[in-house]
């Protein structure tokens, strides 16, 4: 039941070349529109955003490891990367961020990062930090009832940890061993409050010891590490051995939104020296060591992805907005006045 | 048909229900063993064992969470909260989430699932375990609010909450648990929800009501009748939606209204009905619309003459209706 550390040395033998290389691209895609998020914004095209980045290689290691459409996902907002492994598209991502009636997500109708697909069990997520976690509690009991196989997947930020549910849910799903992941990608801060102001202890993992399950910790920009940790963890829910408590140690490389502005609570130094821990470039150059990935192969890979968020976004535009009076239906089933 | 009461209605629905349907699960604060601190759901766990009548930990957030997340995944959960008053802790997931899945995913998820908690006061409870509180969730789109009465319709009212595919929230009389007894018909059978009944037929003075106050209601019609003055009783059953049409229809026909409620009056379920009657009643009022309810204070104290003082009784409806057939 104590802290394990997972290391990437102990890993790399056992992932192969093709997968190291979709991890790759899966992160590189998620930035890569994740990015493109942030210009609109800047255009002025897009009201909000709320990013991912520096938070991918986590998302994509579970993501990974989970079956799509089968296993379930309740995620947080910074989890781009994870719904497109899933199997949502960087046009449905740019349906929502643009408001249109067609996103999947939720017709336009809530801000852009509240993801939500039924076609993928990524459930609806809202605005309330923490409530998620009991959602999936509740899906992985019916899971058990039903004598399933699947897991769920759940993620937080640290500062959601402080909250009642975090609690409730680790508790129930402890209790009853039911097939969660959860998963708390730390990146130190919760708007501009800093990890210190949060909670008493650094490590959120250390909390699992009071659950009597495991607790581990893993450094966020170490892809390799993230996916034998992912595997390891998913491998114990489906295999009836009940929650993990995943930590994933990662940096928000961007401001908290696009509505933040970060250099009010940090310093340029830090914000600076943060940007050497981004998990995408020392994936890459991890990979060029390897020998899995060559420049030219990045290369080539990022070029094909920008061909496809051009096209995607050239799409997502051209899509029609809501109809405005399309705002009363959905209440209920049976629609009331 | 046989003889029942509340409480035994409200559990022949639920275990029926679970016999049908083995998405139907309940969870809650000693639901088990104990069958419920009220003894609703006595004996259902012996039945259908601790996975489908799950004790649940002392946190109500994670009872309506943990239900949510159920339903989503195809289940049909019943959360049960012991008293309506410790409700409070579960306000973020019922009223944030279960109310606006549907709408925030654009229909893509729903959310089908009941929850049932014990109300209102007069059984010695004082603060914590006599409150009224629905008409916070009255509020709330996405949500259906019910309020049974009768043995029958505490069944009718159960079994069609579980096949309701939005979050009911089924609020249930502590007081009327085992003081109202009444003919329940055997087997499947609902009761639609959002549709009020008219339960005894009147033309001077309409009254609106929900739950116990519908049997003091009633008793006060009784005496104000021995005077040759007829009220017509009307048992709203459906907080949210109102059945706007059945209160219209009484309401004109009477030209006089009376809406009676335990909970105090500010911003409630009694406004609402006012505020339906003004617009839509207008030229047929005869007198103000009159409203009957708890005082402007916290909750309902213990002490019996504090308790007593609170609580809306026959006495003060008789009162107020000969204080509208003056009119
Ligand atoms: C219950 C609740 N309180 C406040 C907010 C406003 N809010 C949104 S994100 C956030 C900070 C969350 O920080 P953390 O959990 O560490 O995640 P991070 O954004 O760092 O990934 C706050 C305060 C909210 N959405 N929900």
């Amino acid at each position: 039941m104590a802290v394990t550390k997972t290391t990437a040395s102990r890993k790399q033998a056992t992932l192969d070349a093709e997968t190291l290389r979709a991890m790759y691209r899966n992160m590189l895609r998620s930035r890569l529109l994740d990015e493109r998020m942030w210009v609109l914004n800047r255009q002025g095209r897009a009201p909000f955003w709320i990013s991912g980045i520096g938070h991918e290689a986590v998302q994509v290691a579970f993501a990974m490891n989970l079956r799509s459409g089968e296993d379930w996902a309740a995620p947080y907002y910074r989890d781009l990367a994870l719904t497109l492994v899933l199997g949502m598209t960087p046009k449905d991502q740019l349906l929502s961020v643009l408001q249109r009636a067609d996103d999947p997500n939720s017709g336009g109708r809530q801000m852009p990062a509240h993801y939500g697909c039924r076609r993928y069990n990524i459930i609806t997520t809202g605005s309330p930090v923490g409530t998620q976690l009991l959602h999936a509690c509740g899906i992985a009991l019916a899971a058990r009832m039903r004598g399933e196989d699947t897991v769920t997947f759940t993620s937080i930020g640290e500062g959601g940890t402080s909250g009642g549910d975090f609690h409730e849910a680790l508790n129930f799903a402890a209790t009853h061993k039911l097939a969660v992941l959860f998963v708390v990608e730390n990146n130190g801060f919760a708007i501009s409050v800093p990890w210190e102001k949060q909670m008493p202890t650094r490590d959120v993992a250390d909390r699992a010891k009071a659950y009597g399950i495991p607790g581990v910790k893993v450094d966020g920009g170490d892809a390799i590490a993230c996916y034998k940790a992912a595997r390891e963890a998913v491998e114990r829910a489906r295999h009836g051995d009940g929650p993990t408590l995943i930590e994933a140690k990662v940096v928000r490389l961007t401001s908290h939104s696009s509505d933040d502005d970060q250099r009010r609570y940090r310093t340029a130094e830090v914000i600076e020296a943060e940007k050497a821990q981004d998990g995408l470039l020392r994936f890459r150059a991890q990979l060029e060591e390897l020998g899995v990935l060559t420049a030219g192969d990045a290369d080539e890979m990022r070029a094909e992805l920008l061909l496809e968020l051009d096209k995607a976004q050239e799409e997502a535009e051209a899509a029609p907005l809501p109809e405005p009076e399309s705002a009363l239906l959905h209440v209920l089933a049976e629609d009331l006045r | 048909m046989a003889t029942k009461t509340y409480l035994e209605a409200i559990r022949d629905g639920i275990h029926e229900e679970m016999q049908r349907d083995e998405r139907v699960f309940i969870m809650g604060e000693d639901v088990g063993a104990k069958g419920g601190v009220f003894g609703v759901t006595d004996g259902l766990q012996k039945e259908f064992g601790e996975l489908r009548v799950m004790d649940s930990p002392l946190a109500e957030s994670c009872i309506v969470g943990v239900a949510i997340g159920a339903a989503m995944n195809g289940m049909r959960p019943i959360a049960e909260i012991q008293f309506q008053d410790f409700i409070m802790p579960a306000v973020d997931q019922i009223v944030s989430e279960a109310a606006k899945i549907r709408y925030r995913s654009n229909n893509d998820w729903s959310c089908p699932m009941v929850i049932r908690a014990p109300f209102g006061g007069g059984v010695h409870g004082a603060l914590y375990h006599s409150q009224s509180i629905e008409a916070m969730f009255c509020h709330v789109p996405g949500l259906r609010v019910v309020v049974p009465s009768t043995p029958h319709d505490a069944k009718g009212m159960i079994v069609a909450a579980l096949r309701d595919p939005d979050p009911v929230l089924y609020f249930e009389h502590k007081r009327a648990y085992r003081a109202i007894k009444g003919e329940v018909p055997d087997g499947d059978y609902t009761v639609p929800l959002g549709s009020a009944a008219v339960v005894r037929e009147g033309d001077d003075i309409a009254v609106f009501s929900y739950g116990m106050m519908v049997h003091t209601a009633l008793e006060a019609a009784e005496k104000l009748a021995a005077d040759g003055f007829s009220c017509e009783v009307v048992d709203l059953r459906s907080l949210r939606p109102l059945d706007r049409e059945a209160i219209v229809r009484s309401a004109s026909k009477c030209g006089k209204v009376l809406i009676v409620q335990e909970a105090n009056l500010a911003v409630s379920v009694a406004s609402e009905v006012a505020a339906i009657v003004a617009e839509d009643c207008f030229d047929s009022l005869d007198a103000p619309v009159m409203r009957l309810g708890g005082p402007e204070i916290p909750a309902m104290p213990y002490s019996p003459p504090l308790e007593h003082y609170y609580l809306v009784t026959p006495d003060k409806v008789e009162r107020k209706l000969r204080d509208l057939a003056a009119y």
